[in-house]
Order: structure tokens, then sequence, then C-alpha cells
């Protein structure tokens, strides 16, 4: 109880002089203010791309892939194979007994960026009739639907707004067509706002190609994945792979988010590195500036616990402000910042950095680590240091 | 230089304080040096690329093929001194995910085209023999355990042959070493005329021509006169430098750089405040010293010089030890294998030593004017 009484009065002590040290207390917090900023803003773009990815799809839909296929881009179904995925079990049907699913196809536009003009590659995907039936998120927020069998296409809000020539009213070139805006859609913050879609037969024919590359099957509830999956893999007509839909956009974005996660922790982790010493330097100074009222307090009779704890707590506050600091920072000017980049084999995905309270707490984690790291060796000297020669220095 | 021996002794005044403020200074530089040197050396290394080769592709996008009718006619431009072609195979090996980068080609303009590739001549001659043939990079040989001479099936997502099987047989006939160009070089060739032949759709497309030009001065005007040709025909093309295409494969990446230059920035924001902090205590605690100097006669302006060329020589050190480091990391294998002979650029180096000298004096001249302004009786006075 005595200890703590110390400790209580040391820390109290400290903390009213720290005033008088406000250049040397500022270094630890710029410092880890720095590194929290740093680490919290590169992990929120991991999270929004991850997070956006996530968005996209549901458990109750399915997507059916050519078998060996990672991804729509590479995957190819024949008519006949698209004909037989419909049969599959455990897909929900309308009022007439119909099944509902979209055949879909894609190919890659290229459009330019609003903000550097930069070229890059836009997927323009091709849906089948029923594909409000099986994605109920689409709005149309803008303009009309595309009809069936003219070049008319809609695009997705995030599209629209990073890439040019996508107004209602634009004309959108590619191999062997011309393709009219008509309208904008949303659906919900996922990755397909980064696309163009149009019906799928129309893009088949203007593209001479004979088959989809994926099958979408919206089922009865998520419980009757294994059901479809089993009935596509035990008809020996079929070759195909079946994955449900949230887990196959999931992998499209792995790669990126893990290279993004991997930056964050490198570069985080050797500025921490460089912050710890800062905080070291600090500290230390914080003591040798101290070094006659240690000695007086241990000559009263305090413990060296007691100056441990008081020098630990110091480093420790310094760090939470620093830490909070930087959160804060990466909150206000990244979270809600809209970025793009390469998504796998998802075209250019457009994403938001989204600076999660998770991702803060993590921040301020490390800004504590970096804190008690930064504070330990000055308050075990602190502790050590022979009360008679530190008076005598006076 | 006589005053060395004083400020190197000043700055090792107290020892602690120095190394941890160097060490962050090091890591700062580290830090700077790994980041603007990858930057750099991504567009160092695309400079360095063959301007006198050029890309051609279909201008709707660079998947859309073109008919094989166009090489006769690049070929015959004037300034023209090979041509070869790539067509996407889209290859695999045993499963999906063990992605093999297999490209359909005229193997012997290929390697007139790029001419830093090294190949034996007689596994170009047996690639001519071989119907079946394919030419590999010795990287992917070692990657799979292949060896010439054996018969490898590679699977494709795009192409089934006319037996209707989409996993096609090859025997590899010999290997390349591609390692004067770095990581982007395809590292499968098999031989375009017989995938043509034996395709089942798409027979006679081509996804690019490489053409390798006479004179780079002219490289603007083969690429006009090109694209030219095939304006208005039923697919028009689009002909860049590999500089303008590398450029614009590393776009798609998108934002990525302006996050590289930002956590530099803050990195450096964050040093200055830790330099100058160091850098006015020890002169703060120096303070009677500095005013025994001056009774000795030392001028202002010499004590002002002297905690300056101390902050100079700290930061100057600090940074060179970062960047040195930094060079290292990157003379490591993994790296190397990434970018091809990659060094730390020069240009990075300069800018390193730039920087150091800005935060050197914006840190340290508060200090050395206050020292500088110093009054002696004052100082020695303690007040």
């Amino acid at each position: 109880m005595k200890m703590f009484r110390q400790i209580g009065a040391v820390t109290a002590m400290n903390f009213r002089s720290l005033p008088q040290r406000v250049s040397t207390s500022l270094v630890v917090v710029i410092g880890i203010a720095g590194v929290v900023a740093v680490l919290v803003s590169v992990l929120a773009m991991s999270t929004g791309l991850i997070r956006t990815m996530e968005n996209t799809g549901r458990d109750d839909r399915a997507i059916v892939l050519r078998s060996g296929s990672m991804a729509e881009t590479s995957s190819a179904l024949d008519r006949n194979s698209a004909k037989l995925i419909v049969d599959g079990a455990g897909i929900k049907h309308d009022a007439n007994g119909d099944p509902i699913t979209s055949a879909e196809t894609m190919r890659i536009l290229s459009l330019h960026k609003k903000d550097d003009d930069s070229e890059i590659n836009v997927i323009l995907r091709g849906v089948g009739p029923r594909m409000l039936e099986v994605r109920p998120e689409l709005k149309i927020v803008e303009g009309r639907m595309f009809e069936p069998a003219v070049t008319e296409v809609i695009v997705g809000k995030s599209a629209h707004s990073q890439f040019k020539g996508l107004n209602v009213g634009d004309v959108v070139h590619s191999r062997g067509a011309n393709w009219t805006v008509v309208g904008v859609f949303e659906t919900g913050g996922d990755s397909h706002e980064s696309s163009l879609m149009t019906y799928a037969e129309t893009l088949i024919s203007i593209d001479q190609r004979g088959s989809f590359q994926s099958v979408t099957a919206l089922l009865d509830s998520p419980s009757s994945f294994q059901a479809f999956k089993d009935s596509l893999s035990s008809n020996p007509a079929l070759a195909v792979d079946v994955v449900r839909e949230r887990e196959y956009y999931q992998q499209q974005s792995k790669n990126m988010s893990t290279i993004i996660s991997i930056i964050a922790y490198v570069v985080g982790g050797i500025m921490a590195v460089g912050a710890v010493f800062a905080a070291l330097n600090t500290m230390y100074s914080a003591v040798s500036a101290r070094l006659q009222e240690i000695a007086t307090l241990r000559a009263l009779g305090f413990g060296s616990a007691a100056m441990v704890a008081s020098v630990l707590a110091e480093a420790l506050i310094l760090a939470l402000i620093g830490g909070v600091i930087g959160a804060l920072l990466a909150w206000m000017f990244f979270n809600g910042n809209t970025v793009s980049t390469s998504g796998g084999g998802m075209g250019q995905m457009v994403f938001e950095l989204a600076v999660s309270p998770q991702l803060m707490i993590l921040g301020v984690v490390w800004a504590c680590v970096i804190g008690v790291l930064g504070g330990l060796f000055p308050a075990m000297r602190a502790a050590r240091l022979p009360v008679a020669m530190a008076l005598r220095a006076v | 230089m006589k005053y060395f021996s004083l400020v190197w002794a000043g700055l090792w005044r107290k020892k602690t304080r120095t190394v941890f403020t160097m060490i962050s200074i090091v890591v700062a530089f580290l830090l700077f040096g790994l980041l603007q040197g990858i930057n750099q050396g991504f567009s160092v290394a695309m400079r360095t690329l063959d301007v006198d080769r050029l890309y051609v592709s279909a201008r709707t996008g660079m998947t859309d093929g073109m008919p094989i009718s166009y090489l006769q006619r690049i070929r015959n431009l004037p300034g023209v001194r090979a041509v070869s072609l790539w067509a996407y195979f889209g290859g695999y090996y045993q499963d999906a995910r063990k992605v093999v980068p297999a490209f359909a080609t005229d193997a012997a303009e290929l390697f007139k085209v790029y001419k830093e590739i090294k190949i034996k001549p007689e596994y170009l001659a047996a690639m001519e023999k071989t119907r079946t043939g394919v030419l590999i990079r010795d990287t992917l040989a070692t990657q799979y355990g292949w060896k010439v001479g054996d018969r490898i099936p590679i699977g494709t997502s795009i192409w089934t042959n006319k037996a209707g099987s989409n996993t096609w047989e090859f025997d590899i006939v010999g290997t390349f070493d591609a390692s004067a160009y770095g990581m982007g070089f395809p590292a499968f060739y098999l031989n375009y005329s017989y995938f043509d032949e034996a395709r089942s759709f798409g027979t006679g497309q081509v996804h690019y021509y490489i053409v390798s030009i006479q004179d780079p001065k002219q490289a603007d005007r083969i690429s006009r006169e090109i694209d030219a040709m095939f304006a208005n025909s039923s697919v028009e093309t689009r002909t860049q430098t590999e500089f303008a295409l590398a450029q614009s494969q590393l776009k798609q990446l998108g934002d990525i750089n302006f996050i590289a230059n930002a956590i530099v920035g803050a990195v450096l924001f964050t040093l200055l405040f830790l330099t100058a902090n160091t850098m006015m205590q020890s002169v703060r605690e120096r303070t009677s010293e500095l005013a025994v100097l001056k009774t000795l006669g030392y001028s202002d302006t010499k004590v002002l010089l002297l905690v300056m060329t101390e902050s100079l020589l700290l930061c100057l050190f600090a940074a060179a030890l970062g960047i040195g480091l930094a060079a290292v990391v990157f003379q490591s294998p993994a790296l190397q294998k990434l970018f091809g002979n990659f060094s730390m650029p020069t240009l990075v180096m300069m800018m390193g030593a730039g920087i150091a000298v800005a935060v050197a004096f914006v840190s340290g001249f508060p200090p050395a004017w206050r020292a500088r302004q110093l009054n002696i009786v004052d100082a020695l006075a303690g007040r």
C-alpha cells in the first residue's frame, strides 16, 4: 500500500514538472504520432480493400467457374454447361418455378483515371436477364437500366466517380462496339461498383465468343451450398468448381491486401525502432534533469520501485498522447479517402480507406509498447542511482 | 580542419544521447533509402529499357488479338530490324495455382529482338526443328526441376487443342538466361507455328508484335507509321516503346507511389524535431564551456560555426550509415531477383545527402544562434 502511495506521489510530481521539459517531451509525442499515423493509414488501405471485397458477395450466392480456374477472367463455360448448372440442387426458384441464376461473361476495357489520366483496366461484365433477382442489392441511382440486344451499359458508382467519360450519355469504345452509358448503379459499396455492366448475350455476340465465364446462382439458403456443390460435381457432364461468392471475392483481393499489410508492418516496424531510440533519449534526459530530485527522494526513503514506476508512467503517458494524436491524424486525413489499385483478376478496384476503431486501437497499442521500451532503461537508471553520488553532483 | 577534434569532442560529450540520436537518424535514412530507392529504381530500370524496341497491340486492349498478316507488313517498313510476336498461352503446370507465363512466339526472331538475353545457338536450332519444342528461362527450370529433354504437360485456361484437351504436351529443347532483363521477361516460349495449327479456335491471332528498330531516334516516326498503316482496318493498333508500356503497367498499381512519399515525409518531419532537440540540449548543457571558448578569444561567428558543424557531422554521418544500410539490403538475393541487376541509384544518395544537410541546418541553427548570442559574463555566472 505504501509503495502505491509513493508511486502516486512521485508520478504526480513528475507530471507537475513536465512543462519545464516541453521540448524534449514533444520529441516522444511527435515521433510516436508519426509512427502510428503511418502504420494506421497504410493498414487502412488493406482494411478498405478487404472490406470492399467482403461486401461483395452473399453467403446465399454461389459462383460456378470452370474446374481449375482461379478467376472469372481465366474461366470459360459453354452454353451446354451453363444450361446444366441451372438444374443444380439448392437453387432458389421464383414464383413461376424458374431458377434464379445469371450466366456471366466479362471483358476488359481501357479507360482513363480522372485525376492523373493514367490508363487503367476496367471490367465490363455481361450479365443474365435475371441479374436483378440474383443481385437485389443493385439499384439504379441515375438514368435507367440497359436494354437487351443494344449496346448500352450501366456504370458502377465508384467507376463513375473515378474514371473519365462515364457520364450518362457518354460513349465508351471497345473492339467492335460503341457502348452508350445509360445509367449509374450502386451495389452497397462492393467491388462491382468499380465495373460496368451490360447484357451478356450482347457482349458475347460482339466479342464473337461462344461461351460464358461464370454462373452466379441465388441459393435457397446459405446452407444449401453443399447440396448445390455436390449436385454439380457429381454430374459427369460438368467440370466445374463451385465457390461461395463471398469466399471467391475474398480470394481475389488476398494477394494485394497481404502485400499492403506487409508493407505497413515492415515500414511501421522500422519507424518504431527509430521512435524507441527517440523515446530512450528523451527519458534519459528527463531522468538526468531530475537527478537531484530523484536522489533526494531516495534519501528520504522512497523505494526504487516508485522511481521505476514514475519514469515508466511518464513515458507511457507521452506515448499514449502521441499514439492518440497519430491515430486521429490518420483518421482525419485518410478515413473515407478513395484510392484505386489493381485488384488481381478484378481490373481496377476503387475502394475507400477504412480507419476502423480496431486499427486505431492497434496504433495506440504500438505507441504504448514503444513508450514502455523507451522508458524501461532510463527508469532502471533512476532506480539504481547511487544516492550519495547523485547528491554530491549538486 | 584544425577544429575537427574540438567538434568531435563536443559531439561525443554525452555518448548515449549522441548514439541514440544517431540510431534514430540512421533508421530514418534507412527507410528513406529503401522507399525512394525502390521508387527511383523502378524509373531508372525503366529508363534503361530499350527504346529501340516497340510493342504493337490492338488499340482496344492488349487482350484483343491482331491478325498474323500484320507481321509481314510491319517487317517491310523501312528502319525495322527484326519483328517477333507474342500470343498469350495462359499456362499452368498441374494446377491452376502454379502459373507458367507461357507465350507462343517466333523464337529465332525473338532472340534477335531481345539481344541482351543469352541463349546457346544449338538450343535455337533445336527449337526450329522440334515442333512441340519449348524454350524456358533457367530460373523456371530450377523452380520445377525441369531439364532439357523433358516432356511436360502444360494446362491453359484459354486454349483447347484440336484433340479437345486444354492440357498440351511440350518438349523442353533449351533454356535461356534473362538476368540482364530482370523479372518482367516471360519465361516460357512455344512455337507459334505449332500453336496456331493445334489450337481449335482463334487461328491467326497474335497479341503483341515486338519490333526492334535500327535507330532509337526513329522510334516516334516508326510508331506513328505502324499505327497509320492499320488505321481504319478491322483491328487498329497502338504502338508503344518499352518504356511507355512498362510505365502504363506500373500505373495500374495506382496510388501506391503517393503513399511511399507520404511516409518519407512523415519520417523526415519527425526526425527534424529529434535532431533539433538533441542539439538544443547539448548546447544548453555546454553554456559555460562555450563561454570559456569565447573568453579564450573565439569569435561569435566561430562559435556559431562550431555548433553548426557539429550538427552537420551528426546528420551526415548517420545519413550515410542509413543509406549505406539500405544499399546493402538492395544487394540481397531476393531483391536482385525482383529487379534484375539493381543497386542504390546515385540520385537517391544525392537526395539523402541533401536532406541530411537541410535537417542539420534547420535543427542546428537555433542552438547555434543561441551559442553565438551568449554573453560571456552571464553565461559563466550561470544566469
